[in-house]
């Protein structure tokens, strides 16, 4: 078996992409750090066989669910603690408008294109993670993506 | 396809952010020890013999490995043997990076640091326990250490324990040496030895 230290190497930056994609830069920290906490506990009983990219997006889909109640618990940004905030934006933190265009779409459109887009796993994966059908969750993923094309950057021409 | 524009939303979200990844990861080694999780923490730390390979468990430290033995290997064997549950965690070792830089500077003789020797059993654990006993700049032949353990014929397996040495360096089978006096074999090749045996003589 690989050292753990070799998952969160080959697959950290995939997870905060997802984890970014779905929840936004700030609160996708949380969700990375729960998501390779579980897989950490996990880790010793996974399936050598087992498929990592899927089994870890399927835990930040749990986490990333986790982490959006609790956002939605707390009444005002202040009762999460300053230390667990990042301490710099993201490189796309110059673009909030791509957040805000992300947190516009749907739920599920906008997991769709995480999934299939940013973590690669085909959409009969993706759809089980929806609970719908891979070809709704394939639509899913192309509705999601064209509202963000005609939108985001809409007022930014480069 | 609009071609004029130089970068579409997905590559936007596909961007690598090496610096908050580095953040997460310390935020990661401080959680999964606080959970008892981290059951093999490890780094590597620049010495006159190479990069060292340090890795320790809740114990103590619980291997160090030459360059040469690679670490990647080192670090899968331990995956196997005792547990996959291991991140780099320099923090872990800190008191292990400072003892052994110490050494390398000349100014520490004995290491004061917890062991987790739970790597050499048996035959191998009553060579390894014996070495610890060894003090620095002294010289021990293979066939005294063999006699000192009670095993007198067993010459050639105290080599071969000493080879197998989990915690070179540290356990310092670099004191062992052939009757006639060379220097013998050694588990980070015969010049890191020579090196560990003038630093202790200096």
């Amino acid at each position: 078996m690989q050292p753990f230290e070799d998952v969160v190497a080959e697959y950290g930056p995939m997870v905060l992409r997802v984890c970014r994609a779905v929840l936004g830069p700030v609160d996708a920290d949380d969700a990375w750090s729960e998501t390779f906490l579980s897989a950490l506990r996990a880790y010793p009983d996974l399936d050598p066989t087992a498929n990592v990219e899927a089994w870890l997006v399927t835990i930040a889909h749990r986490r990333a669910i986790d982490v959006g109640r609790k956002i939605s618990r707390a009444p005002t940004p202040a009762d999460r603690l300053p230390e667990e905030r990042p301490q710099a934006g993201p490189p796309t933190a110059d673009h909030p408008d791509l957040w805000a265009a992300l947190r516009s779409l749907p739920d599920k459109q906008r997991k769709a294109i995480a999934y299939h887009h940013l973590a690669g796993l085909p959409y009969a994966e993706v759809a089980e993670l929806l609970g719908n059908s891979p070809a709704a969750a394939r639509r899913a993923a192309a509705d999601g993506i064209k509202t963000l094309r005609q939108h985001y950057r809409k007022d930014t021409p480069s | 396809m609009n071609v004029t524009e130089p970068r579409d939303v997905l590559d936007e979200l596909r961007e690598d952010d090496p610096d908050a990844l580095a953040r997460l990861h310390g935020r990661l080694e401080r959680a999964a020890a606080r959970a008892d999780l981290l059951d093999i923490g490890y780094r590597t730390l620049d010495t006159p013999v190479g990069s060292l390979l340090l890795a320790a468990t809740p114990v103590g430290l619980l291997r160090v490995a030459y360059a040469s033995e690679d670490h990647d290997a080192v670090l899968t064997a331990l995956a196997d043997k005792v547990s996959p549950k291991i991140l780099r965690a320099p923090t872990r070792l800190d008191d292990v990076a400072r003892e052994v830089d110490e050494y390398f500077a000349g100014t520490r003789t004995h290491f004061d640091l917890p062991l987790d020797l739970r790597l050499a059993e048996g035959f191998r654990r009553e060579v390894i326990e014996h070495l610890r006993e060894i003090g620095y700049g002294h010289r021990e032949s293979y066939a005294a250490v063999a006699a000192a353990i009670g095993h007198p014929r067993a010459v050639r397996a105290v080599g071969s324990a000493c080879a197998r040495n989990p915690l070179p360096v540290v356990i310092p089978c670099h004191r062992v040496v052939r009757t006639d006096g060379s220097i013998g074999q050694y588990v980070g090749g015969v010049d890191a030895k020579q090196t560990l045996l003038t630093l202790e003589a200096a």
